[in-house]
């Protein structure tokens, strides 16, 4: 459990950091609050030469709100995003979902920006922020980009994300006042990723679903837009049958590895009892 | 002289001995942070040693090349079998009388074995050259599963003993095999069985789980070549005989050893035994002439150090149609990994396993044992529990529930049908074993008072009668499980390890001006015997335990001693110490005669003074006395006041108790909760209940972590799983239920003051209450049994197969 050797860089600006990546290229990574990465580098499945800690970036730092739209910059950590009032009562789904992650320990060290760009298909956010319909700010070489969660991830640790370039930000349109939200989320343990976990965010009106969005993590090699289960839910009142038929929607998607959680079946069918109660807790919650 | 005085029960009071919950001396370091483990040493010039570890779990070595390793600045020394052959220390004996592979020869024999020893500067340096020993491999098909063990057409793993048709316990049936090791009469169980109106059979698997102490196993050797003498730090549960077993295997005579263990982070059997790293931090150590550290990291510690369990039991339980108990037998597979490393008393090559007929009057029982050799780490530990026993409480706890559900009768019913009644005591079992004492109707029926049993029974009738309707999803279990334990090994005339028997002491000085330190072969691993000897000493000396120093750990200072697991330390060096204190005592009241002029006999004793029969104001406290006996010329009595006292344990002791859990299981994903869990427990006379309820916080703790997700497990190629906190369970304050603790007194007829010990039993029983209450969950539904870990996916399995999950 100990790691190779590498050198360690502490840039102060995003233009520096992204001069260092250029300079070591594929010998380089980024580390932040290091809770992905170093595990990794301890078991040696990652060996580095040079480790560029961007911890130091100010413009990284911080959640605001920009023209209607929530940004959370990559070094916010779990903690300080359950600590914001603003997300908490703009875009609850981000505290629920933080609260779930690890323990308060991890939860200090470790960012949203980590979390959403590292591509482990075990983590929390990604699938929350494909729900939410989040973009990423990206910045690199040649300039600034945005990319949409939901075209973000490739496979399991490979995402849109290209060699020298850093996820600065994070936007997110607040889904309406009185929306409902749900993160259920399975595990064997404090720590744990998933069994199966769901992030739901939907609209009622008068009684109907108007709108909803769906998302799965670590029942597939990415997590998961359930397009075909948030459609099964809008025009209904989210009835017995809509629910049941996003469920059959959502568990078609999934492809989960047998692993010490459970052979597949059983994470597949996990899969559909989260999604089926993260509609049931959005339900609930939405007020209009 | 004599001013007012405080009442006896005021100055007993003061005493904090029996039955005070003072607080443990040793949390005052431990919570500042100011505990001195192995990790935290550092001595001059210390070099790190680190292991190449096989890749496989079966493969053929074909060439090791260490060039690169040692053209890398800071390695001093890269250590392979061809370094140590010479040495004559290629093997190193065990525990249980084979050897095992310091270092790997010719093959690998289990993914994690020792292959080659890197010796560095720094641990940076040796975690970095050990990537660069090249080790060629030919890989052999991998014997997992250990019924297979047994078939002819096995790979035969031990090719170094694989001519051996005797083993250390008895003939050996094939290459594979270890020993066959029988109990009770086969002959009189068959009848038995054939004549019974009901029999139950079942399979039971106690999975291999490991004890994972939170301080991992290692070592600081230090040769010191000017006086020849080896003095090795270590993470030692029995340093006395690691200083012995050292010496025959090194040459170095004893005492040129000096073993210390200093404070330990926990052990739970893990500690018991000398692993390679020992070794080869002690050849390194005499190879450079420098102090060298070895220290596992986790995965190290979870693959290749002692495991424990990995009992598969086949049982047959018989009974009258009312439910009276008559037979009982077991044939169990037992899989001890590559080498047999248990840690078990000679003669008892599956511990004290025939202890499997429980808290039960069985009038026939037989067991048969055949224990196996596979590709897996060798252990077979006694993981908080005495040797085997909470394999055997499981299995007698499982079979009861499992005959109850035959005969529809409820589980605690069935129990207290077939107790050993309270007359009986001492009560010899069908395997032969001497039960000193117990009260199990009183403790079963306090504890089904105290949940109010038939009120849960009530409500789980109305819980699976609203599941029917399909208003609820979750169903609820009740768990009774009743336990003896068998602990305190043992008495020397069948109690040894490696010849050595296993008595234990305790070596009392008294200071002149009345305090006092006192020395014990044991170890303590976070029990707190630092504060629970001082308080035996306290009331049998009459000082109080706070001017009591109690030292263990250092083999050049501390009297012989087997050392601390199989909850030996009270009932084995807890009556050494109530000894060697009544010898203090003896010779305390011969100076009390002399000094107040009146014969021995006419002296009483009273809390901390002797005090002269009819005149109670003339008295001499145990401090004047300490004093007396440094400055005073007493004829016919030799100055000082010292005793040492060897106890050899006329029995072993039989704590006992009643548990009762409840679970909700939600059956759509398999979690289950607890949502009570009351433990009773009797472990004779309590020293100091505020330890007792810690230790059977944490052994229900570790009986959840084994109950509900404990496992390492073997892919078919040898490959450990689970074998890192990410998988293996670990439970914090989160997963842990609240745990309500209770007590009856039934004190040990044969232990000086009466105490049977208790830190395991909360293992013992809390793995089977726990499996039951799960069990019981779905008894409804036509399930017999299920096995452990009893995790989410298991669970929801086991619900599938009965069809709940739609």
């Amino acid at each position: 459990m100990i790691p190779g050797q590498f050198d360690y860089h502490r840039p102060a600006s995003v233009s520096q950091a992204i001069g260092l990546l250029a300079e070591f290229g594929e010998n380089a990574r980024i580390v932040a609050g290091g809770h992905s990465l170093i595990p990794m580098m301890k078991l040696r499945m990652a060996t580095p030469d040079h480790l560029v800690d961007i911890q130091d970036i100010p413009e990284l730092k911080g959640v605001r709100e920009d023209a209607g739209a929530l940004v959370i910059g990559a070094l916010v950590t779990q903690t300080e995003l359950i600590a914001s009032e603003l997300l908490a009562e703009k875009c609850p789904i981000l505290r629920e979902t933080a609260l779930q992650i690890a323990d308060p320990q991890v939860r200090n060290a470790g960012t949203i920006g980590g979390n959403v760009a590292n591509g482990d298909p075990g983590n929390d956010m990604p699938a929350v922020m494909q729900a939410l319909a989040a973009t990423y700010d990206i910045a690199g070489p040649n300039g600034a980009r945005q990319v949409a969660a939901r075209d973000f991830y490739e496979a399991a640790f490979l995402t849109a994300l290209k060699d020298g370039e850093i996820l600065t930000s994070i936007r997110i349109a607040a889904p309406a006042a009185g929306h409902g939200y749900a993160y259920q989320k399975q595990k064997r343990k404090i720590g744990d990723y998933a069994t199966a976990a769901a992030a739901v965010i939907l609209e009622m009106s008068v009684g109907t679903c108007s709108s909803a969005s769906l998302a799965l993590t670590n029942v597939g090699d990415t997590p998961l837009y359930a397009a075909a289960a948030s459609q099964a839910l809008v025009g209904t009142a989210l009835d017995e049958t809509a629910i049941g038929n996003a469920v059959a929607a959502a568990k078609d998607i999934t492809d989960p590895a047998a692993d010490s959680r459970g052979p597949k079946d059983f994470r597949t069918y996990v899969a559909g009892v989260m999604v089926k109660r993260a509609i049931e807790t959005a339900r609930s919650r939405a007020t209009a | 002289m004599n001013e007012q005085t405080p009442t006896p029960s005021e100055r007993a009071e003061k005493l904090q001995g029996l039955g005070s919950s003072r607080k443990r001396v040793e949390d005052a370091r431990f919570t500042q942070g100011k505990g001195n483990y192995i990790d935290d040493m550092k001595l001059p010039g210390m070099l790190f040693g680190d292991f190449v570890r096989s890749i496989y779990g079966h493969a053929r070595i074909t060439s090791i090349n260490k060039e690169a390793a040692l053209a890398l600045p800071g390695v001093l020394a890269v250590i392979t079998v061809e370094d140590l052959k010479p040495l004559k220390l290629d093997y190193m004996p065990t525990l249980a009388g084979d050897v095992q592979a310091v270092l790997a020869g010719d093959k690998v024999l289990f993914q994690g074995q020792e292959v080659a020893f890197v010796v560095a500067e720094d641990r940076y340096i040796a975690a970095d050259a050990v990537e660069l020993v090249e080790v060629e491999y030919q890989e052999l098909p991998a014997l997992v599963d250990p019924f297979k063990a047994m078939e002819p057409e096995a790979p035969v793993l031990r090719e170094d003993i694989k001519d051996k048709t005797e083993g250390a316990h008895g003939p050996r049936k094939n290459p594979n095999h270890i020993f066959t090791w029988e109990a009770g009469d086969a002959e009189a169980t068959e009848t038995a069985l054939d004549q019974a109106e009901v029999v139950a059979k079942e399979l039971i698997s106690y999975q291999r789980c490991h004890p994972c102490p939170l301080e991992t196993c290692g070592c600081v050797a230090s040769m010191d070549k000017v006086n020849g003498k080896l003095t090795v730090w270590g993470t030692f549960q029995a340093p006395h005989a690691v200083r012995t077993v050292a010496s025959l295997i090194t040459n170095i005579p004893e005492h040129k050893i000096r073993i210390v263990s200093p404070d330990i982070g926990g052990g739970f059997g893990n500690k018991v035994g000398v692993y390679p790293g020992y070794i080869c931090a002690i050849v390194a150590s005499i190879v450079t002439g420098a102090p060298v550290k070895w220290i596992e990291d986790r995965i190290e510690n979870l693959s290749a150090t002692a495991f424990a369990r990995d009992y598969h039991m086949k049982g047959e339980i018989g009974a009258t149609r009312d439910g009276k108990i008559t037979a009982l037998r077991c044939y169990a597979i037992a899989d001890h990994g590559a080498f047999d490393a248990c840690a078990d008393p000679t003669k008892f090559p599956a511990g004290f396993f025939s202890i499997f007929t429980g808290s039960y009057d069985i009038p026939a029982a037989f067991l048969s044992v055949d224990g196996v050799y596979t590709n897996k780490a060798p252990g077979g530990v006694a993981y908080r529990c005495s040797f085997r026993v909470t394999e055997a409480s499981y299995f007698i706890e499982r079979m009861i529930d499992v005959l109850a559900r035959e005969l529809n009768m409820d589980p605690a019913e069935l129990r207290m049908k077939n107790f050993i009644k309270k007359e009986q005591f001492p009560y010899t079992s069908a395997t032969g074993w001497e039960y000193d004492s117990g009260d199990y109707q009183t403790a079963m029926d306090k504890a089904l008072q105290a949940v109010d049993y038939t009120g849960l029974r009530t409500e789980q009738k109305a819980n699976r009668e609203a599941f029917e309707r399909g208003e609820t999803r979750k169903l609820m279990g009740v768990g009774v499980a009743f336990f003896t334990e068998i602990v305190g090994a043992g008495p020397v005339k069948n109690c040894d390890i490696l010849g050595l028997g296993m008595f234990d002491s305790c070596e009392i000085r008294i200071h002149p001006t009345g305090s006092a330190i006192a020395r014990l072969g044991t170890i303590s691993q976070g029990q707190g015997h630092a504060t629970t000897f001082a308080q035996i000493l306290a009331s049998e000396i009459g000082i109080a335990a706070e001017n009591i120093t109690v030292e263990e750990g250092d083999t050049d200072t501390a009297p012989y001693g087997l050392g601390t697991y199989g909850s030996r330390s009270t009932p084995v060096a807890g009556a050494a110490a109530a000894m060697a204190g009544r010898k203090i005592r003896a010779k305390a009241q011969m100076i009390a005669a002399y000094l107040l002029e009146v014969h021995d006999n006419d002296l009483e004793w009273e809390v901390d003074r002797f005090v002269v029969k009819g005149a109670p104001e003339r008295f001499k406290t145990m401090t004047e006395l300490a004093f007396a006996a440094y400055n005073q010329a007493i004829p016919g009595i030799e100055p000082g006041l010292e005793a040492v006292s060897y106890y050899d344990p006329p029995n072993m002791t039989y704590p006992f108790g009643a548990y009762i859990c409840v679970v909700d299981i939600d059956v759509d994903t398999g979690v289950t909760e607890i949502r009570r869990f009351y433990a009773l427990d009797d472990c004779g006379t309590r020293i100091n209940p505020m330890i007792i309820e810690g230790q059977v916080h944490g052994g229900l703790t570790e009986a959840l972590a084994i109950a509900m997700g404990q496992e390492i497990t073997y892919d078919e190629l040898g490959n450990v799983q689970g074998a890192s906190l990410l998988d293996y369970f670990m439970p914090t304050a989160v997963e842990t239920p609240h745990w309500e603790t209770d007590s009856t007194v039934t004190p040990s007829p044969h232990h000086p003051i009466g105490a049977k010990g208790v830190g395991e039993s909360p293992n013992v029983g809390g793995v089977s209450a726990i499996s039951n209450a799960v069990n019981d969950a779905f008894a409804h539904l036509g399930l017999k049994h299920t096995a452990m870990p009893h995790d989410h996916w298991r669970v929801w399995k086991t619900a599938q197969k009965l069809g709940l999950t739609g």
